[in-house]
């Protein structure tokens, strides 16, 4: 599998895109959906709230283990995609694309958000 | 479990070459999944599946009075049990506590195969060694000479006709017949715990990868693919069919578990538990403590083991096996729940999924009967 170079990681397998307007979409990588297997349930932030950089704000189910979500930077969530709400197995079968799984506006990053080469030696380690 | 390096089944590099997710399970490191379970589960309920489960825990049995020992060791009764035929039964503690369930394969007149799930297999093959004290019987541990592989699922019965001259057509469900299949000798049983027509292949581990690669190519045209342990998982929670761990336990008895029919009291002589069964048996008749029933989610959040039923803000029961069924397309669960609250469509019954009560119906097991 390849990581898009475009993209952003955090170390709980969250990409982040590059900012438009100051809010970047977020999701979960292809190798975290592989792990996850097929996911059945998602659960996301609301538009409005307030989310933390490795702090949970949701939870992804899949057929064997129920996992929480990490917004990987603070920020406020502006939408969230309602068709991976009504389609989770979006989230396996396009992760860096139709999955993806929220929206927001960007108040603060951490210092170790990984770049796509970086993620990708991290994830096979 | 104990912490040393997991057991290889014969078709372990087999399966890494086909890219599978593999996981520790009971000791061993089993495909959990080759690509996405939910297809691997409709592949079976529509097509066919094929399965490496050499994990699991033969026995052998032999002697002039196999029966003799086998219907003191286990709770059903196994001398009735005609040659060629297989019998779902269950080895039990003296206070009628379930140590296992088990299937019993009659190979012949005085020899009988004990297939045990592998996370009992040493404590079956221990007791069975402990009961046969005293009968002219003979307890072998067969757990290295077999690999067992499954093919399970509606197509079943063409792929493996194309590959074995045996009578098929004259094999029932529950019976088991030594045959070739792919110029391989294997015991042929068809038994499963999908809740499908389907097959199971015992065979010495040197054959196991060339009858999985003849199977593979004679199911490619019907669309058999190669099926990981969490499709396994939901196929059996489907068919209402327990899991030893989950349903079944030493704490419970057949009785408790809603399986009292495996208990043979009528059968000769005396056997390992027959007087706590009793008891239990009258039991769970007059005053029963848990009943095991089924739970079909309203919502999409999946009941886990041990989650606690909820009714009225009380807790009543407790979640055994969870999943979200591809078949309904809606989560399910076995539990244990209160007999006031066991009755189908009893009302405001729910789940507490991680402080959340989430409805649930209560419903009859099975979830899913193949129409035959």
């Amino acid at each position: 599998m390849s990581n898009p170079q475009q993209l952003r990681y955090s170390k709980e397998h969250e990409w982040l895109s590059g900012a438009e307007d100051g809010v970047s979409t977020v999701g979960i990588t292809e190798h975290a959906a592989n792990a996850l297997g097929d996911v059945v349930f998602v659960q996301l932030p609301e538009v409005g709230d307030t989310v933390a950089a490795g702090e949970t704000c949701g939870e992804l189910e899949s057929t064997k283990s129920v996992s929480d979500l990490y917004s990987p930077v603070d920020g406020e969530i502006t939408e969230i995609n309602e068709d991976v709400v009504n389609d989770p197995s979006l989230v396996n079968s396009a992760p860096f694309e139709g999955g993806w799984l929220f929206k927001v506006r960007v108040t603060g990053e951490p210092a170790d958000l990984l770049s796509a080469d970086e993620y990708t030696a991290f994830s096979a380690g | 479990m104990s912490s040393t390096t997991p057991r290889h089944t014969a078709l372990d590099a087999l399966h890494r070459s086909l890219g599978a997710t593999m996981t520790d399970f009971a000791g061993w490191d089993m495909p959990l999944r080759y690509g996405s379970e939910r297809d691997e589960h409709t592949a079976v309920r529509t097509r066919a599946g094929l399965f490496d489960l050499s994990h699991m825990g033969e026995i052998t049995v032999t002697g002039p009075q196999a029966a003799a020992l086998l219907n003191h060791a286990l709770v059903g009764n196994i001398a009735s049990v005609g040659v060629g035929r297989a019998r779902y039964t269950m080895i039990c503690q003296a206070d009628g506590g379930i140590l296992d369930d088990l299937i019993v394969y009659r190979l012949a007149e005085t020899e009988y195969m004990v297939v045990a799930n592998a996370s009992n297999a040493q404590v079956v093959l221990d007791a069975l060694v402990e009961r046969a004290a005293g009968f002219d019987a003979e307890v072998r541990d067969d757990r290295d000479a077999y690999a067992l592989i499954a093919v399970q699922g509606p197509e079943s019965p063409g792929i493996l006709k194309s590959l074995t001259d045996a009578d098929l057509d004259g094999l029932k469900y529950y019976a088991g017949l030594p045959g070739t299949v792919a110029g391989v000798p294997a015991l042929i049983a068809r038994t499963g715990y999908t809740g499908e027509d389907g097959f199971e292949l015992f065979v010495a581990p040197a054959d196991a990868e060339r009858l999985w690669q003849a199977l593979t190519e004679a199911g490619a045209p019907v669309g058999l693919v190669p099926c990981g342990l969490s499709c396994r998982d939901t196929l059996r929670l489907e068919a209402g069919m327990p899991l030893y761990g989950h349903e079944l336990t030493t704490s419970l008895t057949p009785f408790d578990a809603g399986l009292g029919r495996v208990v043979k009291f009528e059968k000769e002589g005396d056997f390992v538990g027959r007087e706590a069964l009793t008891e239990a048996a009258a039991r769970a008749q007059d005053n029963p403590p848990r009943v095991l029933v089924g739970l079909v989610a309203e919502g999409r959040r999946i009941p886990r083991a041990g989650f606690p039923v909820v009714a009225g803000g009380e807790v009543i029961g407790e979640v055994t096996s969870g999943a979200p069924s591809p078949t309904l397309g809606k989560p399910i669960a076995m539990a244990y729940v209160d007999a006031a609250h066991a009755v189908p469509g009893a009302p405001g019954v729910g789940v507490d999924i991680r402080g959340t009560h989430e409805p649930y119906e209560v419903v009859a097991l099975p979830f899913y009967k193949r129409q035959k």
